[in-house]
């Protein structure tokens, strides 16, 4: 797996977010430098959720951050609603910046310890000048009730004083503050309990209906994005494996390391087969990346043929792309 | 079959500028040796600070302990802290969920593992050393040799904590204390640790205690599982059997809140509304009846007791799924 190809974008009149050919390099010791997202190509229609799964390191964050130009990425495009961003002048960047929000991973250190509740939800309401000081604060109240929590209660609160849920519901209101149209979540509850996860999954997916929103939904974790994606994209060390609609990636995961993603989700019954660790060991270093597909080195699969060629993306049924010599 | 660690009737509570906080509240425990044994329930249920006090951990000033924990036919509770550390390293021993601020970032791997190596077991520095290798290989770290010489920072989260066990299994504990070993890592790394731990019990005649949140974690993994709730045991069976039929609404409910890779797409995710009760002020009843499906009366005036039905299986509850006793 491991490759390249633009076989998966769609040609369709709806396409919200256009991401071509995008390169985000880093520096490393001794001169050398890092592709963390190597050549990454994808689309995105208004009201979809795509989910990008992948291990630690696998660069799912970086790209994240790269649409969002955070920081501009080394090469390539991003399209954003018609506007190509990596060209666009800082200043009027800026100003596309209310439209796409993102959420991180850590809730209680993305919000400032020194602010009260209605603060933090109000500042990006602030800093653009969106109504005066009596909407502003309606607008958090609306917000606060929105995600479930009551603005009375919380308002003049500190974020310390709030579980890691709670303040997972308060960055969610803070994202929504502008009416963005696209909102990246990053890892957003990888921090948190079971129980809580599926309280701030089902709430995500009430904002996206309520505000219209398109969501990017970043984890490691395969069984978390089953129920809120529309469609899923595997990455390897900077690269597309899989990239497919929920119900035929799972049913059928056509590439050997979406098939182990699968195979390491621990199951709540005592009675299945233990996940003999379907994989071994763990990515080998970006900055010197296997020759061909990346994944060979793990991978069961592997010949002489994924060595010397990188798989390109195709399709193997509709709507579901692999890039892998010896698919499943 | 003999308890290698025995809890009665344990209380912990803690001093704090808003009241009281009962973290734990009367809680019997009994680890077989030879057994690994699960503790479950969300973050606030006292399952760590249940883990911390049976190590005769948490003597601070601020910190009130009644009850009673023998451990390998010793009272913990009343040694002083330094007997009590005796039997740190060779008796018990514990990895942490973050592996990363578990170690010293200034002291190279063979170091930290060997410290424990030369202070419990006197071995020599180069004894220890060796020693230390041998341990790192049998976590399955490729490449000990090289290992020894590196600091934390150059190491991956699942690295880390592969290092953490070999630093908690060098001087042959006969517990091991795992809290939420695996929930900073990836799904992928997750499995290997948890077969990792499995193995390494089976090899060492181990005893474990598995801390999570994630009943999905300790099917698997265990052979007894403690739901935990409130400072509360709610319910504790042998884990097939709390599988194959579960008596607290509590567990039911954690059960279903786990993602599935079976769930339906695009559909809303089963869960558990709410939140754990204040602790500084427990109201009276089942704690978990404001968020329980199937609350009667009853449920909010008294808090039902602990009872156990013929085949080992305890639960807390008024109206137990599928019958009581």
């Amino acid at each position: 797996m491991a490759g390249s190809g633009k076989a998966h974008l769609r040609s369709d009149n709806d396409v919200i977010l256009s991401v071509e050919d995008i390169t985000v390099e880093f520096k490393a010791a001794g001169g050398k430098s890092v592709k963390a997202v190597s050549g990454i190509s994808l689309d995105l229609i208004r009201g979809e959720t795509l989910a990008i799964v992948g291990e630690s390191g696998c660069g799912k964050s970086t790209l994240g951050k790269a649409i969002l130009q955070l920081p501009r990425p080394t090469s390539g495009s991003v399209k954003f609603d018609d506007r190509e961003l990596t060209t666009l002048p800082a200043e009027e960047l800026r100003n596309v910046r209310p439209a796409i929000q993102m959420i991180f991973q850590d809730p209680v250190s993305s919000l400032d310890p020194r602010l009260t509740i209605a603060k933090v939800v109000e500042e990006p309401l602030a800093i653009w000048n969106r109504g005066d000081a009596a909407e502003r604060s309606r607008k958090v109240d609306e917000l606060l009730n929105s995600v479930g929590l009551e603005p009375e209660i919380v308002r003049d609160r500190r974020s310390y004083e709030f579980s890691g849920g709670q303040c997972q519901r308060i960055s969610i209101a803070r994202a929504l503050a502008l009416e963005p149209l696209l909102l990246v979540c990053d890892e957003p509850v990888s921090a948190l309990d079971v129980s809580v996860q599926a309280q701030i999954l089902n709430l995500l997916q009430d904002m996206k209906e309520r505000y219209g929103l398109t969501l990017i939904f970043i984890s490691h974790d395969l069984a978390v994005v089953k129920a809120v994606s529309t469609r899923i994209m595997v990455m390897y060390l900077g690269k597309i494996c899989e990239i497919s609609g929920p119900d035929d990636l799972y049913a059928r995961p056509a590439h050997h390391y979406t098939h182990a993603l699968v195979g390491s989700v621990p199951l709540p019954d005592p009675n299945a087969p233990r996940n003999k660790a379907t994989i071994q060991g763990e990515p080998p270093s970006p900055v010197d990346p296997p020759s061909g597909c990346r994944f060979r080195t793990r991978c069961p699969a592997a010949t002489d043929k994924c060595a010397a060629e990188e798989p390109q993306l195709t399709e193997v049924s509709l709507g579901h792309y692999v890039a892998c010599h010896h698919p499943r | 079959m003999t308890s290698l660690l025995s809890i009665r009737d344990l209380h912990v509570s803690f001093d704090t500028p808003r009241g009281l906080l009962q973290a734990v509240r009367g809680v019997d425990l009994d680890i077989p040796a030879g057994t690994s044994v699960g503790i479950v329930g969300e973050s606030g249920s006292g399952k760590t600070v249940l883990s911390r006090a049976a190590m005769g951990l948490l003597q601070g000033k601020n910190v009130q302990r009644t009850g009673t924990v023998v451990f390998d036919g010793k009272e913990l509770t009343s040694l002083p802290p330094d007997e009590v550390r005796n039997e740190f390293g060779t008796g018990m021993a514990m990895i942490f969920q973050d592996p990363m601020t578990a170690l010293n970032p200034v002291r190279r791997i063979g170091s930290q593992i060997s410290e424990g190596l030369r202070v419990r077991l006197g071995l020599s520095r180069a004894d220890a050393m060796k020693r230390s290798a041998e341990l790192l290989a049998l976590v399955r770290i490729p490449d000990p040799q090289g290992m020894l010489r590196k600091f934390p920072n150059q190491l991956s989260g699942g690295m880390r904590q592969r290092v953490m066990i070999a630093i908690a299994i060098a001087c042959n504990p006969k517990l091991l204390f795992a809290d939420e070993p695996t929930t900073a890592l990836d799904v992928t790394v997750q499995a290997q640790i948890l077969e990792l731990l499995s193995e390494l019990r089976a090899e060492l005649g181990m005893s474990m205690v598995l801390v999570t949140h994630d009943l999905g974690v300790v099917a698997n993994h265990t052979d007894i599982v403690t739901v935990m709730y409130a400072g509360l045991v709610v319910e504790q069976a042998p884990t097939r059997r709390l599988f194959a039929n579960m008596k607290m609404p509590y567990t039911e409910a954690l059960m279903k809140s786990i993602p599935r890779l079976d769930q339906p797409s695009g559909g809303r995710m089963p869960m558990i509304a709410g939140r754990l009760p204040d602790p500084t002020a427990p109201e009276p009843g089942c704690p978990f009846a404001p968020r329980c499906p199937y609350v009667v009366d009853k449920c909010r005036s008294s808090v039902p007791p602990l009872v156990t039905d013929g085949d080992g299986h305890s639960y807390r509850c008024w109206l137990p799924l599928g019958g009581g006793i």
